[in-house]
């Protein structure tokens, strides 16, 4: 990078050099590259026989990425000029190649696509996807966190439906934590995950940066709100103070019942469904999130497709990003990966309507918000989570919390507001 | 004049190649470690500004660095002698006249260190896995309950200190030994014809010749364990709970997770700064230890 910095001529006839090379051994020139991680990695070969017979010009060449190094192999890329033309970016990625100006605005071509319809797409995903009002990617597929409970505990202690609102939820952990004693727990929010508490104070009114995401607003009442549930979760002795690496392995944990509520993603759908013994596969269900005052909001999270601004095959790339959107080829990829489609007509499938434990989700993704779209959005959070375990650790109270946080989220942003500043909105 | 002409031509390529290939990035880096580069730099350089010491001044402040550090010296403070101690036994061990297939052993003990980190590393992953690990089997046949090796907060550490001992230390054993067998027999003949014993020739004749060696090995093997990465990269990902962030993983993430190069620079001099002081004490030391 420091070279690249020093002498720019030099590191952009490599760079040239090399986007030559590559090229001349791609051979014709449809061919689109397409970045894709972990598990969706291994299988979006199998979703391609079916376009290729559509569109046997274009030739699509799949990359693996792993997951772990995905952040920075795309950083490297960009900085490289070395980009896939296609690649799949976890939603929360896309504020950050935004500001660099490596993606491809989509907006005209969705707006003529007759496959992609933004009007089927779960709002709260679509709007993960704009930045400042411009499209950079479609949804591939959506993640978001919801409940994972124990019907039959829940029902011990004399509750027939899982909760709606955060005082019912509260009567319930109350109630279960009478039942099952001081040894066990009523809810799991693992200490080193920053989305529990993330979840609720999303589903507050106030935003959690303001002023055009210049400052942060932990210190409003919306986030100390969420604050102060949080913590008391624990110090009432309903959460146990524990990171998720702390307990071996959730899901029999769930079983034994030394947690009865347990805010999760869809990927652990089919985890409980694999790893609990069959006597105990009728105790649990999945519950959308309640709210402060009624059902309340989930992340939208998950990953979209998205086109680099470098791709000299916009016109493929855009073809095979529809493709992978029509709703058939999204059933066959929930079929082959459990993700659930960020589109409403994929979900008319029966295998996903008629499972029960999606039921939930395809409600909580009717109600889901995106996180600020800032590309310090990832700091951001794991600072939050940091500070959570000192307030749960007894270190700090909840206003001191947002105090210093707000601090700590001022300093971490002061590049943007000098940018701001200087009229270059990031 | 024309011997010193050309004695700069011949060392003019190997200068040229240093100057190009590293005393340039490294004033770069210096440079870079003045700015805040960052990601929105990367995307147009006019966001690019000099801010002095303030990365350092940062660095200092933020308990993530300290924690980092803290990691890496436990590292060195546990990983060091072990590593100086397996290596001069192992070298013992091999060189002792009762030892056969000797040169077996050198090439068995020196293996792991011609070996793939990322291969072993894969390898020791099972090794120290909680439920079908040897090492827990091993462990369990004593008595001791089942350790989650990479998953605990404090046993990561000792884990990593394990592997990589156990990776590194083929190549001190061959230095030692190749100090061990210049030290003159004459010296333990004469030694033994006073009546030493065993203990005794290692304490006054085999120490004492291998004293300058250890100090270089030493020297070297902090230097090289200050710079520890790649272990906990592939075996932990700095997890759990950061505690095996090292200094140089805590860099690669502010560099390239987080794409602040700028902060990431300053780390590096502070490494680079810390790195020369110890080494410095260490030679001074020693040389009050010899003056002594």
């Amino acid at each position: 990078m420091t070279r690249r910095w020093l002498s720019p001529r030099l590191v952009s006839l490599a760079c040239a050099l090399c986007a030559a090379g590559c090229h001349s051994a791609a051979g014709p020139d449809h061919v689109v590259t397409v970045w894709a991680m972990g598990r969706e990695g291994e299988v979006i070969e199998r979703l391609l026989p079916q376009f290729r017979k559509l569109h046997p010009e274009i030739h699509v060449k799949v990359q693996q990425q792993p997951w772990t190094a995905a952040h920075e192999k795309l950083l490297t890329a960009v900085a490289g000029d070395a980009t896939p033309d296609v690649c799949q970016l976890g939603n929360t990625w896309i504020p950050e190649f935004a500001a660099l100006e490596a993606l491809e605005p989509l907006g005209p071509n969705a707006a003529q696509s007759t496959i992609v319809h933004r009007d089927d797409y779960f709002p709260g995903i679509w709007d993960t996807n704009l930045i400042g009002g411009t499209l950079y990617g479609v949804p591939w597929y959506v993640d978001t966190r919801l409940l994972f409970y124990r019907r039959d505990l829940l029902a011990r202690a004399g509750f027939a439906a899982p909760p709606k609102t955060w005082e019912e939820w509260s009567r319930m952990l109350a109630g279960i934590k009478a039942l099952v004693g001081p040894e066990r727990y009523s809810v799991l929010l693992p200490l080193n995950e920053f989305e529990p508490l993330l979840v609720l104070a999303i589903q507050q009114p106030e935003p959690l940066l303001r002023q055009d995401d210049l400052f942060g607003n932990f210190r409003g009442a919306g986030f100390r709100r969420a604050l102060t549930f949080f913590v008391e979760m624990f110090q009432r002795g309903w959460a146990p103070p524990v990171s998720d690496t702390q307990i071996s392995n959730v899901w029999n944990e769930l079983g034994r019942g030394y947690y009865s509520f347990y805010i999760s993603g869809p990927w652990n759908i089919g985890e409980f469904k694999r790893r609990l013994p069959p006597g105990l596969q009728p105790t649990w269900m999945t519950a959308s999130m309640p709210g402060p005052d009624g059902p309340g909001a989930s992340l939208a999270g998950g990953s979209s497709l998205v086109i680099f601004r470098r791709s000299r095959h916009k016109a493929d790339a855009w073809r095979l990003l529809e493709y992978l959107s029509s709703p058939d080829v999204q059933r066959q990829f929930y079929e082959l990966t459990g993700d659930l489609p960020p589109r409403r007509a994929s979900w008319r499938d029966p295998r996903l309507a008629e499972n029960p434990y999606a039921r939930a989700f395809l409600e909580q993704l009717e109600r889901v918000k995106p996180t600020p779209k800032v590309p310090e959005w990832e700091r951001i959070v794991t600072q939050m989570r940091l500070v959570a375990e000192r307030v749960v650790d007894g270190k700090l109270s909840v206003d001191q919390a947002a105090q210093e946080l707000d601090q700590t989220v001022d300093a971490i942003l002061e590049k943007r507001r000098w940018l701001a500043d200087r009229g270059a909105a990031p | 004049m024309r011997v010193e002409r050309a004695a700069w031509a011949f060392v003019a390529p190997a200068l040229l190649v240093i100057g190009i290939f590293f005393f340039l990035p490294v004033l770069a880096a210096l440079l870079v470690s003045l700015t805040d580069f960052d990601l929105y730099a990367l995307a147009d350089i006019r966001n690019l500004r000099f801010i002095g010491l303030t990365n350092y001044w940062r660095l200092l402040q933020a308990p993530a660095f300290w924690q980092a550090l803290a990691n890496t010296a436990y590292f060195v403070a546990a990983g060091v002698p072990l590593s100086l101690f397996a290596s001069l036994a192992a070298a013992l061990l091999v060189n002792s006249k009762l030892a056969r297939f000797s040169a077996v052993f050198r090439t068995a003990f020196f293996a792991p260190v011609v070996t793939t980190l990322v291969a072993v590393a894969v390898v020791w992953r099972y090794l120290l896995h909680t439920r079908y690990g040897l090492l827990n089997y091993a462990l369990g046949q004593i008595g001791v309950r089942p350790i989650d090796w990479l998953g605990d907060a404090h046993w990561a550490m000792p884990a990593i200190i394990l592997f990589a001992v156990w990776k590194n230390f083929g190549y001190n054993m061959i230095i030692f030994l190749a100090a061990l067998q210049s030290v003159p027999a004459d010296l333990y003949e004469a030694a033994r014809l006073d009546g030493a014993n065993g203990w005794q020739e290692f304490r006054h004749i085999t120490l004492p010749s291998l004293a300058p060696t250890l100090l270089l090995v030493s020297i070297l093997t902090m230097a090289g364990y200050f710079q520890l990465f790649a272990e906990p990269y592939v075996m932990t990902q700095g997890g759990p709970m950061q505690s095996t962030v090292s200094v140089l993983y805590f860099m690669y993430e502010e560099g390239f997770k987080w794409w602040n190069l700028g902060s990431a620079s300053a780390v590096a001099f502070l490494l680079f700064l810390l790195i020369l002081a110890l080494t410095a004490l260490q030679l001074r030391l020693s040389r009050g230890a010899e003056a002594a």
